[in-house]
């Protein structure tokens, strides 16, 4: 990821075609991304795969066009900021399951004020909302990491042998 | 059942491909097969939710294994191995796997129910196909199933099981999520900083 | 049987971790020995002829079709546990693959002999 060829135009990333393709599927996989996230608590997936799926939206990203084409939208601090935001959302949950309901983490919405029907979006009480709070803080973490693990150390010496241990 | 056999077959034989081959660049690519095999495994064995998120963290775990080895221009180490360590290991391990398997060897379910009856504890796994609440009715994942709806009103049981009903796990997988990734940020983030000082 | 091929699985990925001299070897060790017990904690939760453990439309119209899904379903738990464990096997792979990164910077090799030799 450090080594991008560049261009006939001196641009760094890829060539045209996966530029334009990566381009229109990258929308797509964020869309999917969200919709497993929102509907985690009737069909399968949930907060964790969704987050997984958002991030891999961005890395399709980085990886086609280069890194610096991806800092302008969404720069280390910002996602550094939208990880802690995702946690502490979370932790919010639990503690206004506290003050609201009777015990830590109890389920406050589904047993006092908005029950819902089964099977709807809107059910299940706080369940959606720790899904998207645990999907905004897996996104943003592991697009923090591989943003970090592509910046680092872009000045190694290739071509020195080593001859150790298997 | 060949299925499982098939599929499990597959996936031992791509880890010995990982682990004996003196190129890192087809290791990385088994252990992709290893966990494509494990995601066909999980759609099999009905656990849709587990399918998804392995497939997903298998692509994003590859991208982070070949950043590491592929931009070093070293794909294969040579040199001789120590003979007296390996030969030591692969002794300790063979008979460890012998006593394992010994283990975990099942039984069925009607001869479980009997040694059940005098004492109250597990001894013996039941048979591949029999869930461990058959035997144990008093285990928790019965009233998950048959009150999980009325309870949480997620139809998705698994996500009402690990929100609501053991969501002090989620929090703690949460803070270790956190941590690692802090922790891997902190590593790697100084060299850039030193190539900032070294630029201006 | 199927137990025992999953044993042989977690066997061989911790041959690769203790034997290895290479550091990526060491930690492709450790991704298969944690594919391994994620594989064997849902196999154990794993009823024949069983079905998913998601609700639909179908098994709320009668209570006889939710008694047949309550005896027909696979076990949810292992399912919740091992779920966590996938996402947390990838955070600490990433926390792993960086430690590599840095020794390689440091010492120019992967080879946990030589990094004991030079120090400095």
């Amino acid at each position: 990821m450090a080594e991008k060829e560049k261009n006939s135009n001196g641009v760094k990333g890829m060539t045209v075609i996966v530029k334009t393709i990566s381009s229109w599927v990258k929308v797509l996989i964020f869309l999917f991304g969200i919709y497993i996230i929102l509907f985690g608590h009737l069909t399968p997936g949930g907060g964790f795969a969704g987050g997984v799926i958002v991030a891999g939206s961005y890395v399709l990203l980085m990886l086609a066009f280069g890194r610096e084409f991806v800092e302008e939208n969404l720069s280390l601090p910002v996602a550094s900021r939208l990880d802690c935001l995702g946690a502490f959302l979370f932790a919010l949950i639990a503690i206004l399951g506290l003050a609201l309901g009777g015990s830590f983490f109890v389920n406050f919405l589904y047993q006092k004020y908005l029950p819902g029907e089964a099977l709807n979006l809107i059910s299940a009480g706080t369940i959606p909302l720790s899904n998207i709070a645990i999907g905004l803080k897996v996104a943003a973490s592991l697009f923090l990491v591989i943003f970090t693990l592509s910046i680092c150390c872009k000045d190694f010496k290739p071509g020195t042998p080593v001859n150790g241990k298997e | 059942m060949a299925i499982f056999y098939t599929l499990l077959l597959f996936m031992i034989i791509a880890a010995i491909i990982a682990v004996e081959t003196k190129n890192l660049l087809s290791a990385v690519i088994c252990v992709g097969a290893i966990g494509f095999g494990g995601s066909l495994m999980f759609l099999f064995l009905r656990a849709p939710d587990i399918a998804i998120t392995q497939i997903v963290v298998e692509v994003l775990g590859l991208i982070i294994l070949i950043r590491a080895t592929i931009s070093r221009d070293l794909t294969f180490i040579t040199g001789d191995r120590e003979f007296f360590g390996t030969v030591v290991s692969v002794v300790i391990i063979f008979v460890i796997f012998l006593a394992g398997v010994k283990i975990l060897e099942t039984k069925p379910v009607e001869e479980i129910q009997e040694i059940r009856k005098s004492q109250p504890q597990f001894v013996t796994l039941p048979d591949f196909g029999t869930a461990i609440f058959d035997v144990a009715p008093e285990a928790a994942s019965q009233t998950y199933i048959s009150q999980g709806l009325e309870k949480t009103g997620a139809a998705n049981l698994v996500a009402s099981v690990i929100l609501d009903f053991r969501a002090y796990d989620t929090l703690g997988e949460a803070t270790v999520l956190f941590t690692a990734i802090i922790g891997a940020t902190v590593i790697l983030r100084r060299k850039s900083r030193k190539l900032l000082e070294d630029a201006d | 049987m199927l137990y025992a091929l999953c044993f042989l699985l977690f066997m061989i990925g911790l041959y690769c971790a203790v034997v290895k001299k290479n550091m990526v070897k060491i930690v492709i060790g450790i991704m298969v020995m944690e594919y391994a017990v994620n594989l064997f904690l849902i196999m154990l939760g794993y009823r024949a002829g069983g079905e998913a453990p998601i609700i639909d439309k179908g098994h709320l119209e009668s209570a006889n079709e939710f008694a047949k899904f309550v005896s027909s379903s696979v076990d949810p738990l292992p399912q919740a546990l091992v779920l966590t464990a996938i996402v947390i096997s990838l955070g600490s792979l990433a926390l792993m693959i960086s430690i590599c990164i840095r020794t390689y910077e440091k010492y120019g090799t992967f080879d946990i002999t030589e990094i004991r030799r030079l120090k400095g």
